[in-house]
């Protein structure tokens, strides 16, 4: 980190991480953004994208506001707050920058403004991110952030509070906003404050969960605890006492979705799905389950079968 | 408590209801309003002497025919306490019944309970549920009918809310009474991957629970029910025929 005589000085990606809304990003080392290689591919992605790079690492950048006095400034952050004052002082001329830019010498044909530079320095450190918190500083870094709970406690009851990971359904920015991920049901929510709503996805990218569950094993221990104290319990829809039958139009149809194997048959099915699906005419353990409703359906089911053979 | 002109019997003070001062305290959005007659058939109120004292009391508080400042300052906390609790042990019976169900399928519409957190529910409304139908054993909790699983309220002021004032009975009921709105049922689940490479043994449990589900069409369909993109059956995208589908949701897991 560049040594900065100003006292009141915050580097960009301190200021980054506490700004509202953004509790769920860790600061990157400054190491990792110097190093070239973990950027690579990244320049296409990133409008301005040097610029935009100089920013997070608070080195000086020109932007289209300060072009009229960037002949002095080369040499670091000291010369920040002059420019500033300087800013205040152009700011009748910088609405014909335009004009300003082709007077200067025009060894960077364009520049960014302020507002645009400050978009692209963000998705920049958004997509540095993704790639930092899968190498073992970054996920050892969000680790103890969700051994905090920072990232809020599982919604689903069953699930007695498990912390959740924040994961992107896709790893291109722009296209979803950020989801948690619970390890212990297995599936992904909403945040429940609104402040994370417009926190792109991809800053964390798809991959980040299951690395993290898989490097520190005890989230699955915690999880298979979880799992066990409730998987006696079979939760459906009752009236007056009785459960409403899974034939009923309101009948529970949703129970596979959190299942967990706990007869032997079952967990002998289970292993079965090791690969893929087993297919029905060799799973013989389901068709004396129900060999009842197999003769009922004969019909149906003969066709269902030639359908699936083709 | 057999006048009717009650409003003219209290005191001059009254400027609300007690079950509209009660309704707008914060945390109380998830119940609706118990009507007076309903509340003043003691056949409706079987039973509940044994989760209060002074019944009599409290019914006339709750029904505004007695103020609870003309009562001694001693017992106006226990009183008022209690008329809560005996408010919400109605509240639980009432919206069983027709008129209450009515005023639930409102609060449903309008997402007074919120919305399912989950992805794949997408933003699906809740129901209230209780675990007992005993009161002080558990707080209130949510139902999403896509998923048919039970959240925490997000709030905490909802957390700590009775169960027993919902009922165990109550969504099972509402989908009797309204079953227009069950809903189709999503299939997706969430597999979490490495580089775009899915997790074995979470792959593997899913595809397990992925064959319950087909068993589970299967005996549905044997009984005649018709479960594609129909109410309390399965979203299928491409409108395909049910076997096929079974037949696509089994391939893809393997490469």
């Amino acid at each position: 980190m560049p040594s900065d005589p100003e006292d009141d000085y915050i580097p960009w990606i301190q200021q980054f991480c506490e700004s509202f809304g953004h509790d769920y990003f860790v600061p990157i080392a400054q190491e990792f953004i110097e190093d070239d290689f973990n950027l690579t591919g990244l320049s296409s992605q990133v409008p301005y994208y040097r610029e935009a790079l100089y920013t997070i690492l608070d080195y000086q950048v020109e932007t289209a506001e300060d072009h009229n006095d960037d002949s002095t400034n080369l040499n670091g952050n000291g010369s920040n707050s002059t420019n500033n004052n300087n800013n205040n002082n152009n700011t009748t001329t910088t609405n014909n920058t335009s004009t300003n830019t082709n007077n200067n010498n025009s060894k960077k044909p364009e520049l960014p403004n302020k507002s645009l530079l400050a978009h692209s320095a963000e998705l920049l450190y958004g997509l540095i991110h993704a790639r930092y918190i899968i190498s073992k500083p970054g996920l050892t870094a969000m680790a103890s952030k969700f051994e905090r709970n920072e990232f809020g406690s599982c919604p689903r009851f069953y699930c007695d509070g498990m912390h959740l990971i924040p994961v992107g359904s896709t790893d291109i920015p722009g296209q979803e906003t950020v989801r948690l991920y619970c390890p212990c049901c297995n599936d992904i929510y909403i945040p429940s404050s609104s402040r994370y709503l417009n926190i792109d996805g991809a800053f964390f990218g798809t991959t980040f969960p299951g690395l993290l569950v898989k490097m520190f094993p005890e989230i699955e221990n915690q999880c298979r605890i979880r799992i066990n104290k409730f998987n006696q319990n079979d939760f459906g829809l009752k009236l007056f006492g009785f459960k409403i039958n899974e034939l009923s139009l309101s009948g529970p149809r949703m129970k596979w979705l959190k299942m967990h194997p706990r007869s032997d048959i079952e967990k002998d099915e289970y292993e079965n799905c090791e690969f893929s699906i087993p297919v029905r005419e060799n799973g013989d353990e389901e068709n004396e389950e129900h060999e009842e409703h197999e003769i009922e359906g004969k019909l149906e089911e003969d066709d269902d079968k030639t359908m699936a053979s083709e | 408590m057999a006048s009717e002109e009650y409003i003219s019997d209290s005191s001059s003070d009254f400027t609300e209801y007690w079950i509209d001062l009660f309704l707008g305290i914060k945390g109380n959005e998830y119940f609706c309003d118990v009507d007076d007659e309903y509340i003043r058939d003691r056949f409706n109120l079987t039973g509940l002497n044994q989760e209060v004292n002074k019944l009599p009391t409290l019914i006339d508080i709750i029904t505004d025919l007695l103020d609870i400042e003309s009562q001694p300052e001693e017992h106006r906390d226990a009183l008022e306490h209690n008329a809560r609790i005996l408010y919400g042990l109605i509240h639980a019976r009432y919206i069983l019944t027709s008129r209450g169900l009515n005023k639930m399928f409102e609060k449903f519409r309008n997402g007074d309970f919120g919305y399912c957190p989950r992805v794949h529910c997408q933003l699906h409304p809740l129901l209230p549920i209780g675990l007992n139908d005993q009161p002080r054993l558990a707080s209130v909790k949510l139902y999403c009918a896509k998923c048919e699983d039970l959240f925490n309220p997000k709030s905490g002021r909802h957390s700590i809310i009775d169960g027993a004032y919902f009922g165990t009975s109550f969504p099972a009921m509402f989908f009797q009474y309204f079953p227009q709105v069950i809903p189709v049922h999503p299939k997706e689940t969430y597999v979490p991957k490495v580089f775009g490479f899915k997790l074995h043994e979470y792959s593997k449990l899913n595809r397990w629970r992925e064959l319950q589900r087909i068993k589970l069409e299967k005996r549905l369909t044997n009984h005649g029910i018709e479960i594609t993109n129909v109410a309390g059956g399965f979203i299928v995208e491409n409108n395909e025929d049910q076997s096929q589908d079974l037949e696509e949701s089994s391939s893809q897991q393997l490469p």
